[in-house]
């Protein structure tokens, strides 16, 4: 009973007038910053920093963290309506989420999204209140070597994401890793294919690549047949999901929810893995996979659910352990410290109301989000049905502040255009993005820890068979190669998922 | 004439906001000390310290267009050392250290050699057996290639006479979780990382002068035998054409900061380690600090 005793305190800490007042404000604005493309957490936490000094300690980080799960809340939307992840962990949520906008479903996209992540940011807070501890230890078993097999698993996965030809989906990832290639050599120091630009010697950010190839390139994509966009604003149907959508919703929910939370406490990546792998799972077990990436709603409830869980469950190793697991944490810590507390693994007894206190806020700004933006739900549809010349210069000036406020430099700029274009390309040559990006994400984790691994033990590859943890994971990769590769199924998986137009 | 036309500006600085460049991300170390000094900086001098990040390659992004600004002391940039000492000898960047003038260092976060709890390393002799027994099977987690923590692996492995591995990591969450899950065998970082860990991780030998306040127990490399006072300083520049008065205005100010009680209490309670090196003593603590850091880069391949 002594988690009663705890949530007891956290939520007499979080509901206490001040505390929930900055938790609003929080998600709001990280509502905000989430629904403006590329304008991300960290610039605003960063920004926003030096006005939480006059503020109490706790009431500051609820604040900072709100604006943090508000934001991948917010991202959601853009992903939906506009076919803009708002963050990466919300790629995965512009493919069928966006086709559910263009067939009128845009309501139901925006209202699903808001209940599966209700649902799993619940699920998680719990889970950090009861297992925080025993959870963050699990997570450090984790080794350079099971880190290198999650990422094969990953990548094998990512194979599954697109509805297209298998060659395609390949070529996309290969291509996701050589960009992902760019930039300074950790073990060398060397700086690989940067040209001698300052500018790429800590390689491309994820941002510029995101906003282009899906946010420009669709933009150009679409001027190009002006006239068709019509056709996607006036069959808006119903903005609530009905009873059957809950229904078909439910079982894909329950599992975003469990796979987001399970990855989100691994340090780097979670949320994107965690999203995508739900959608994954979706797709594999769905009775109808050729549904997918044209509008399935499960498509956007099980990995908006995932992302949601796993923002949540990264708090577990900044709350036990002290460990960063993205940007946003690190700054998180830095908030601490400049508040006069030390983070790590004395927080938990040194402040137990701020720990507490920051757990409860996370469902209290969850339970505020939902009722924040349900009822937000009809106007941002009515944002569609903005004239096309007023939206979509809007979008590109939002993308390109967006985009330059990441470093505070014009070459992400001038790289997000040019990725609008090879994006733009890809459409033409119906290449799916999503496998590109996530090559380009998992791949130079891949490479460190391959690296990492093989230094750790002096160059013997039996390394990865030998750990059980990394050698359950590429079993499973096996597997699954298996299933994608062997040319029975592979028969019908073309059957299955080659599109018919 | 010259004098006559500079003085009254100059008694006045500041007279608008202060920006302050920081070359690393929002909530590393160099911005979180800017962050503190920003509102001693408010307090005693009436005036913003506007604290804008541009974090890319190292810190070598910012610091390559530092005299690109105007000298006129209402851009500064935060330094730091080794960094622009060992960036141009790795030869990857667009600045040579002569090009970043230095007007005052005020704190470094001392090299520390750290282990998790559950280590059976106890003591620094301890490490040191166990080097010599286990040679390359030993492992240091660092952060980063040719780095500060690279420098000081390769001098700690001078000092004990081994062939330990240095590994190097992007960032902080991936080493600390290696150290505390035992994939490593110790981090070769800064004090700071035990002081947030306490608790969890054990320092065995700190590169301070003397022994920390916050861990009197843990001794100095000096004590150990070992010359050897490092760490990571910082201290912030200014563009080469700002003129000499207001370099050594910008350093007053910076050392007025430092003894402020409450600003001093705070940096302890984070690890930052004070120090004073004014304008005037520049010259020679830069020719001493670069002296030594050549003479590693040296055993390090990376200087001739």
């Amino acid at each position: 009973m002594e988690l009663l005793a705890n949530l007891q305190l956290g939520f007499g800490v979080a509901l206490a007038g001040t505390n929930i007042l900055y938790c609003f404000v929080g998600v709001l604005l990280g509502t905000l910053i989430g629904v403006l493309p590329g304008i991300g957490p960290v610039a605003t936490i960063a920004m926003l920093l030096p006005a939480t000094f006059v503020l109490p300690p706790v009431s500051a980080l609820i604040m900072l963290a709100g604006i943090y799960y508000g934001a991948s809340y917010g991202g959601s939307t853009t992903a939906i309506l506009v076919n803009l992840p708002g963050e990466v962990s919300s790629v995965v949520t512009c493919l069928d989420g966006y086709q559910m906008a263009r067939n009128g479903h845009a309501g139901k996209a925006l209202a699903i999204a808001a209940i599966g992540s209700f649902f799993a940011g619940t699920v998680a807070t719990l889970l950090v209140a009861a297992f925080a501890p025993p959870l963050a230890e699990l997570a450090l078993k984790f080794g350079p070597a099971d880190y290198f097999s999650l990422m094969v698993l990953g990548l094998i996965a990512a194979v599954v994401l697109a509805h297209g030809s298998l060659i395609k989906a390949v070529a996309m990832i290969v291509l996701g890793l050589l960009v992902g290639l760019i930039g300074t050599d950790v073990n060398s120091g060397v700086a690989r294919y940067s040209f001698g630009l300052p500018e790429l010697i800590d390689g491309v950010g994820i941002g510029p690549i995101a906003m282009g190839i899906f946010g420009f390139g669709e933009i150009i994509r679409n001027l190009e047949h002006g006239q068709k966009r019509d056709v996607f604003v006036k069959k808006v149907t119903g903005l609530m999901p009905t009873w059957q959508d809950l229904r078909i919703s439910a079982l894909p929910i329950v599992r975003g929810t469990t796979l987001g939370s399970a990855l989100g406490i691994l340090p780097g990546g979670g949320p994107i893995l965690g999203s995508f792998s739900a959608y994954t799972l979706e797709k594999k077990l769905s009775k109808d996979p050729s549904r997918f990436g044209k509008g399935a709603i499960e498509g956007v409830a099980a990995p908006e659910s995932a992302n949601n869980a796993a923002a949540q469950t990264s708090f577990i190793p900044l709350l036990t352990l002290g460990i960063p697991s993205n940007p946003v944490m690190a700054l998180m810590i830095g908030a601490m410290i400049i508040h006069g507390i030390q983070p790590g693994p004395q927080i938990m007894t040194a402040k137990p109301d701020l720990f507490w206190g920051m757990i409860a806020s996370m469902w209290v700004g969850n339970l505020l989000l939902v009722v924040l933006n349900l009822p937000m739900i009809g106007m941002w549809v009515k944002l569609l049905t903005l004239e096309y010349r007023f939206l979509y210069p809007a979008i590109l000036i939002f993308c390109c502040i967006g985009v330059y406020s990441i470093n505070n430099t014009w070459m992400d700029v001038i790289l997000a255009a040019g990725f609008g274009f090879i994006g733009y390309l890809f459409g033409k040559l119906d290449c799916e993005a999503a496998p590109l990006l996530l090559g380009f994400v998992l791949g130079p984790m891949m490479e460190e820890n391959l690296r990492r691994a093989l230094l750790l033990s002096r160059g013997d590859p039996a390394v990865f068979v030998t750990r059980p943890i990394s050698a359950t994971l590429l079993v499973l990769a096996v597997l699954l190669l298996i299933i994608v590769a062997a040319p029975a199924v592979r028969k019908k998986r073309e059957e299955t998922f080659v599109e018919e137009e | 004439m010259a004098a006559s036309m500079a003085l009254p500006a100059r008694a006045a600085y500041p007279e608008k906001p202060v920006r302050m460049i920081i070359a690393f991300a929002p909530g590393g170390e160099s911005d979180i000390g800017a962050r503190q000094q920003q509102i001693v900086f408010r307090r005693l001098f009436g005036q913003e310290m506007v604290i804008e990040s541009k974090a890319g390659a190292g810190g070598a992004l910012a610091w390559s267009t530092l005299n690109t600004y105007p000298g006129d002391g209402y851009t500064v940039m935060g330094t730091n050392l080794p960094h622009i000492v060992l960036q141009p000898l790795e030869g990857n960047v667009q600045y040579k250290t002569e090009d970043i003038t230095n007007v005052h260092f005020y704190q470094y976060t001392p090299d520390a050699i750290i282990v998790r709890a559950e280590s059976p390393l106890k003591t620094y002799a301890d490490l040191v057996k166990a080097s010599k027994e286990g040679q390359d099977r030993v492992t240091f987690a660092g952060s980063g290639t040719n780095s500060a923590n690279h420098v000081a692996h390769t001098r700690l492995n001078r000092l004990m006479g081994t062939k330990t591995t240095y590994v190097p990591f992007k960032g902080t969450g991936d080493l600390v979780s290696s150290v505390l899950g035992g994939h490593v065998t110790a981090a070769m970082s800064y004090n700071t990382l035990a002081l947030t860990q306490k608790g969890k991780m054990r320092m065995l030998a700190v590169a301070s002068e003397k022994r920390l306040a916050a861990f009197p127990d843990v001794p100095t490399f000096k004590e150990l035998g070992g010359d050897w006072v490092d760490g990571a300083y910082r201290g912030v520049g200014v563009p080469k054409s700002t003129p000499e008065d207001l370099r050594k205005r910008i350093s007053d100010i910076f050392s007025e900061i430092n003894r402020d009680p409450e600003f001093r209490q705070k940096m302890a309670d984070g690890g930052f380690e004070l120090i004073d090196v004014t304008y005037d003593k520049m010259p020679a603590f830069m020719a001493e600090r670069t002296k030594a850091y050549l003479e590693i880069a040296r055993m390090m391949g990376l200087a001739k």
